[in-house]
């Protein structure tokens, strides 16, 4: 019995359809528990699939590299679901044709924002110039924000992780905090958040509305640009790259 | 229908240097074209509010680097929650400043 379960699960174990399948199964039971919990910030369902998955990846002893492996067909979704963004966006092309002016100056004020804010915090805490690297491009999305890691001499997987703290903070607060400000607007809101919080507050502020969902998607698609030119620059200008 | 939506959204988003060039692409498709297709929008309509669950895999990298953090979580963190918060609250405050000063004048 215990070697038929044991052999099931060395077969399982090696197929990506054991990993895809708990995935899938976590996100289900965190979104529910998310609705159940009225969307509170901190029960944001990547946030706890990701508890949840980590603990049965250290649990099994099953090293990272298998699990990104066995689910790179998620990875690889991540792609055509940003291309995907377009028709969001795309709804939105009367208001961003009207309202260009103000779009581009957010966008600069917001981006130089971003990337001075990350080394600035970081530097006077004490971090090292690498981990200054791999953060200065954190809130643009996590294709982008990679590979401008990679081209400054940050390290792209340690990005990553920066990505989707940044991600995670402001998927949580930005409407708390939209709020505390007292904007109303879901245009404002949904702009900050894309422009903050990428793609996880892309995903987040389209629970909340169309109109903040596609002025999300518009800050982030624009944000990815304005990182990748901004970035190199910034630090050439520092004297860091 | 469905299949074009797919096949336009997975050749736009793969031969070119990324994701971002093909959702730029596909916009400018849409504007060209002056109406999203139907079956474009319902693959779309699917996909978007699950975005989360794509996300997860490359979150859980996380627990990689759990020794780098211990070592540096003070600024790694402090810049990822201090940045985040005040980028967004930056960009919201100029971008209604904005949209007051300019928002009108555009009309």
């Amino acid at each position: 019995m215990s070697a038929g379960l044991r052999e099931a699960w060395a077969y399982l174990a090696g197929s990506p359809l054991l990993w895809l399948s708990v995935t899938l199964l976590t996100y289900l039971g965190a979104l529910s528990l998310y609705r159940r919990g009225g969307s509170h910030p901190l029960l944001l369902p990547v946030l706890t699939s990701v508890i949840v998955l980590v603990a049965i990846l250290t649990a099994t002893g099953t090293p990272y590299e298998v699990y990104a492996h066995a689910t790179a067909m998620f990875a690889f979704l991540i792609g055509p679901a940003t291309v995907a963004l377009a028709v969001p966006l795309y709804g939105q092309l009367a208001r961003l044709r009207r309202l260009w002016m103000p779009i581009g100056i957010a966008l600069l004020a917001g981006s130089l924002t971003a990337i001075l804010s990350a080394l600035g915090i970081a530097w006077l805490l004490g971090g090292s110039l690498e981990t200054l690297l791999s953060l200065a491009p954190k809130s643009s999305t996590m294709p982008i924000a990679m590979e401008v890691a990679r081209v400054t001499g940050g390290l792209p997987s340690f990005t990553t992780v920066a990505v989707a703290i940044t991600g995670i903070t402001g998927a949580m607060c930005a409407f708390g905090l939209s709020r505390l400000m007292r904007i109303e607007d879901p245009a404002v809101q949904g702009f900050a958040m894309g422009l903050g919080a990428h793609a996880i507050g892309t995903a987040r502020a389209f629970q909340e509305g169309e109109t903040a969902g596609a002025f999300s998607a518009l800050a982030m698609s624009l944000n990815g640009i304005a990182t990748a030119v901004l970035v190199p620059l910034l630090l050439a200008l520092l004297g860091l790259f | 229908m469905q299949l074009l939506g797919e096949l336009l959204v997975r050749t736009a988003g793969l031969p070119l240097p990324g994701p971002l060039a093909g959702l730029l692409l596909l916009f400018g498709g849409l504007v060209w074209l002056g109406r999203v297709p139907r079956g474009l929008r319902d693959t779309t309509g699917y996909l978007l509010p699950h975005l989360m669950l794509l996300f997860i895999p490359p979150v859980a990298g996380v627990m990689m680097y759990f020794d780098r953090i211990g070592r540096e979580w003070l600024p790694f963190l402090g810049a990822c929650v201090g940045g985040a918060l005040l980028t967004i609250a930056v960009t919201a405050l100029v971008f209604q400043w904005a949209l007051r000063r300019f928002g009108e004048a555009a009309q």
